[in-house]
């Protein structure tokens, strides 16, 4: 078959996994993540500012914007190794919109605000509407040209980290067709964010409303570029997703086989149980494989056809694992397992939210057929 | 080993390439088996029996065993070339399976000079078949209680009990044999022995074991005062247990030595991809089906899926956490895998997944079927998937045993 990724990791991947991997588990122990969850702002500004000193926020960022001009494939350990420790920022958001600014941003678009991000600005992406449609280009909200400005008009909804953000990236109707717009969040009315209740509560999601909102005509993206740069942070969205998921995995396995090698039942210990072990094991071999698509995804992110193959398998495999994983988990821990202290439930949570937002496992295979089977 | 000449390697590839190029039988005008413990019939075998001795006499098998014995003399690089050549033109499976796979290597491992002359070249040509007796009527999965009866007796050893799935135990002129030679042990692997034991000794019988496919391939081997003489002992008395399970890395290529070939088709994981193209369903092309279409997506990520962890399994950075991991599930994963493979594959065939091997109207002349229900030799034998959950559970997760 053509088109399939491969396995490679480079030299910054190995580098990025390892620091991520200690850093991620030393600021982000569960106490914290809890700790967080009671908090509105829902992350700590301190490890913000860690992570861009780090340079993190500037890896996919080109070098003369003050990046390391590499790759989101770089950035996939890192969003691995946040899932495993549930490490909640607005990185992945802010990445993101450093990726739709690189893709259709205007040149002076990009050299104001991507050197910001890259000194720790947070910016974010709006671009579902309320039908949930996971075709990006399916857009409600409008864009008006009037006196030289943009009237806005419409809803966004799962606005990740919105009130954190110093920027919103919208995608509207301009002149009958999608088209990127740059938001300003202290040019937003009051009351035009609305904090929404989801179902991880780890993260921060919000509905803006468009009513209202004006922006100087210098807001608008490439119109010519917006349509490749939405299905570019399709893909970019589900890679950091899966990456998500995937480490996510890793970490609710290990939790579960935690508690089956210190419970004891009938005097055993309940690891012991062929009806605990065989699907312990399932879970596991299903986190091996969504990893191993993962790195697949990663490396061959940038590759025409090949990238989009490698992403859509990715995020379908991170979200039946992570889902089993977690759902397995649960029950496992038996009536600990229904309370809220156990943290099982956090990683269902975080499958049950990425499966809903660009598409879950039965819509990437969808895609697949398509791009697989003709 | 000396450094591979590049130059002389290359030309000794390019010669394989045009021999199996023109060697390998495009249709024997029989079904040939898929897997060595396939062969059912006297025609297969024989087939069989001369294509690898053909390999093995144009130097494409056993490239890499000593010359002095058998073999070709050369590095390891050499026979791999020569089994990628064997696969490119898609030819048949090496016969031999165990000769080649075990006891080849254990004898070139841990042999005396005398075995290694004796049995190796004979393993090579084909003309000394090898079986092998681990498993037993009682003690399938527990192996290590296998309770066949070796008696030391003078210059004898006198065999009582029984073995099953014998793969071609009515062919084979040896059998690697788990028997055991001290009841009371102080456990039961300690009682164990190892032989080499010939098949053709007064009190040996082998009766074949119609398999679920309706074809046969093993047999159940009975011993009923079997004499065998005494230095068909491997090794020493109770040192069963570990040749045996040193014998089954060799099998993993745990320990490199292998003589090369393949005893099983590889199992192309994207053929069902070309199946579901062909196949018609209640009368029109599975592929227009999306519930056909999902489940195919299904199966395509999950061979992508096995042939990513192949290549994950060799960047140490992303094996650190758990490094036993790949390797230990891959026999679960690959065998389940090629099972569900062939159950989906029926399916797709609609109202022509009815048919079974013999009928005109059969699809692929009933390869599916016929593969889904052998499948299950590969997910029972050599440890059940039960048994290897049990066995990455406890491994590579550390789950308790008991």
């Amino acid at each position: 078959m053509e088109h399939l990724g491969r396995i490679g990791f480079s030299e910054e991947q190995g580098d990025l996994l390892e620091v991520a991997t200690s850093f991620c588990r030393e600021k982000s122990p569960m106490e914290k993540v809890r700790q967080l969850i009671e908090d509105e702002r829902g992350y700590d500004p301190e490890i913000w500012r860690e992570i861009v000193d780090l340079g993190w926020l500037g890896v996919a960022i080109p070098e003369e914007y003050g990046g390391a001009g590499l790759t989101l494939g770089e950035v996939a350990p890192i969003a691995e190794q946040m899932g495993r420790f549930m490490l909640t920022t607005p990185y992945l958001s802010t990445v993101l919109a450093a990726e739709a600014l690189n893709a259709a941003g205007a040149a002076d678009q990009k050299s104001l605000w991507l050197p910001k991000i890259v000194e720790g600005a947070v910016a974010t992406l709006a671009l579902v509407e309320a039908s949930g449609a996971w075709e990006l280009e399916t857009i409600e909200a409008h864009a008006l040209a009037e006196g030289g400005e943009l009237v806005l008009s419409g809803e966004k909804r799962f606005v990740l980290d919105a009130a954190a953000a110093d920027a919103i990236i919208v995608s509207t109707l301009y002149e009958g067709a999608p088209a990127l717009v740059i938001v300003e969040t202290k040019d937003l009315p009051s009351g035009a964010l609305r904090r929404e209740t989801i179902i991880d509560e780890t993260k921060r999601s919000y509905a803006l409303t468009l009513d209202g909102v004006t922006v100087p005509a210098s807001a608008l993206f490439d119109q010519n570029r917006t349509l490749a740069a939405l299905a570019h942070l399709d893909l970019a969205a589900n890679l950091l997703a899966a990456a998500e998921m995937v480490g996510g995995s890793q970490a609710v396995i290990d939790y579960t086989i935690d508690y089956l090698t210190t419970r004891k039942q009938f005097g055993k210990l309940i690891g012991s149980y062929q009806a605990l072990k065989h699907p312990t094991v399932d879970a596991f071999i299903g986190y091996e494989q969504a990893r191993s698509h993962l790195y697949s995804a990663a490396h061959c992110f940038n590759e025409q056809g090949t990238g989009e193959i490698a992403v859509r398998m990715a995020k379908s495999e991170a979200c039946d694992a992570l889902s089993y994983a977690a759902d397995r988990s649960i029950q496992f821990h038996g009536g600990f397992g229904f309370t809220y202290d156990c943290d099982a439930h956090l990683y269902r949570r975080r499958a049950i939210w990425h499966a809903s937002q660009y598409g879950d496992a039965a819509y990437q295979r969808r895609k697949l057929a398509d791009l697989l089977l003709g | 080993m000396s450094a591979v000449d590049e130059k002389e390697l290359q030309e000794f590839a390019e010669g394989a390439d045009a021999w199996f190029r023109e060697n390998v039988t495009a249709d024997p005008g029989f079904m040939l088996p898929l897997t060595f413990m396939e062969v059912g019939t006297d025609q297969q075998f024989e087939f069989l029996r001369d294509w690898q001795n053909k390999v093995w006499e144009a130097g494409y098998l056993g490239a890499a065993w000593p010359k002095e014995y058998g073999g070709g003399g050369l590095d390891q690089a050499f026979q791999k070339a020569a089994t990628e050549a064997m696969r490119r033109h898609h030819g048949p499976i090496m016969l031999n399976a165990i000769g080649l796979n075990w006891t080849g290597p254990l004898l070139l491992d841990m042999g005396t000079e005398e075995q290694k002359k004796k049995y190796i070249q004979g393993i090579l040509s084909a003309e000394d078949i090898w079986c092998q007796g681990f498993s037993e009527p009682e003690n399938g999965s527990d192996l290590g209680n296998a309770q066949l009866k070796a008696v030391r007796d003078g210059d004898d050893y006198v065999l009582n009990g029984s073995k099953i799935w014998t793969t071609q135990g009515n062919y084979a002129k040896y059998m690697i044999l788990l028997g055991r030679t001290n009841p009371d042990a102080p456990n039961k692997y300690a009682g164990l022995s190892f032989f080499l034991a010939p098949m053709q000794v007064d009190g040996v019988e082998t009766t074949p074991i119609r398999k679920l496919t309706g074809e046969y391939g093993f047999t159940q081997t009975f011993f009923t005062d079997a004499r065998i003489p005494a230095d068909c002992l491997m090794g020493e008395e109770g040192q069963g247990w570990l040749i045996a399970m040193r014998t089954l890395e060799y099998e993993r290529g745990a320990r490199g030595g292998q003589a090369g070939g393949y005893v099983l088709t590889p199992l192309d994981a994207f053929s069902i991809l070309d199946l579901a193209k062909r196949a018609t369903r209640n009368g029109e092309p599975a592929l227009d089906d999306p519930a056909m279409r999902d489940k195919l997506v299904e199966f395509l990520i999950e061979a992508q899926g096995l042939n990513l962890s192949q290549q994950r399994g060799k960047v140490p950075a992303l094996t650190q956490d758990r490094p036993m991991a790949l390797a230990l599930s891959g026999k679960l994963q690959w065998t389940e895998f090629a099972r569900r493979m062939n159950e989906y594959a029926m399916t797709l065939l609609g109202a022509q997944g009815g048919y079974y091997v013999g009928d005109e109207n059969a699809v692929d002349n009933g390869l599916w079927a016929r593969g889904y229900l052998n499948a299950f030799s590969a997910t029972i034998g050599g440890g059940t998937s039960q048994i290897q959950r049990n066995i990455i559970a406890e491994h590579v997760l550390g789950l308790p045993k008991k």
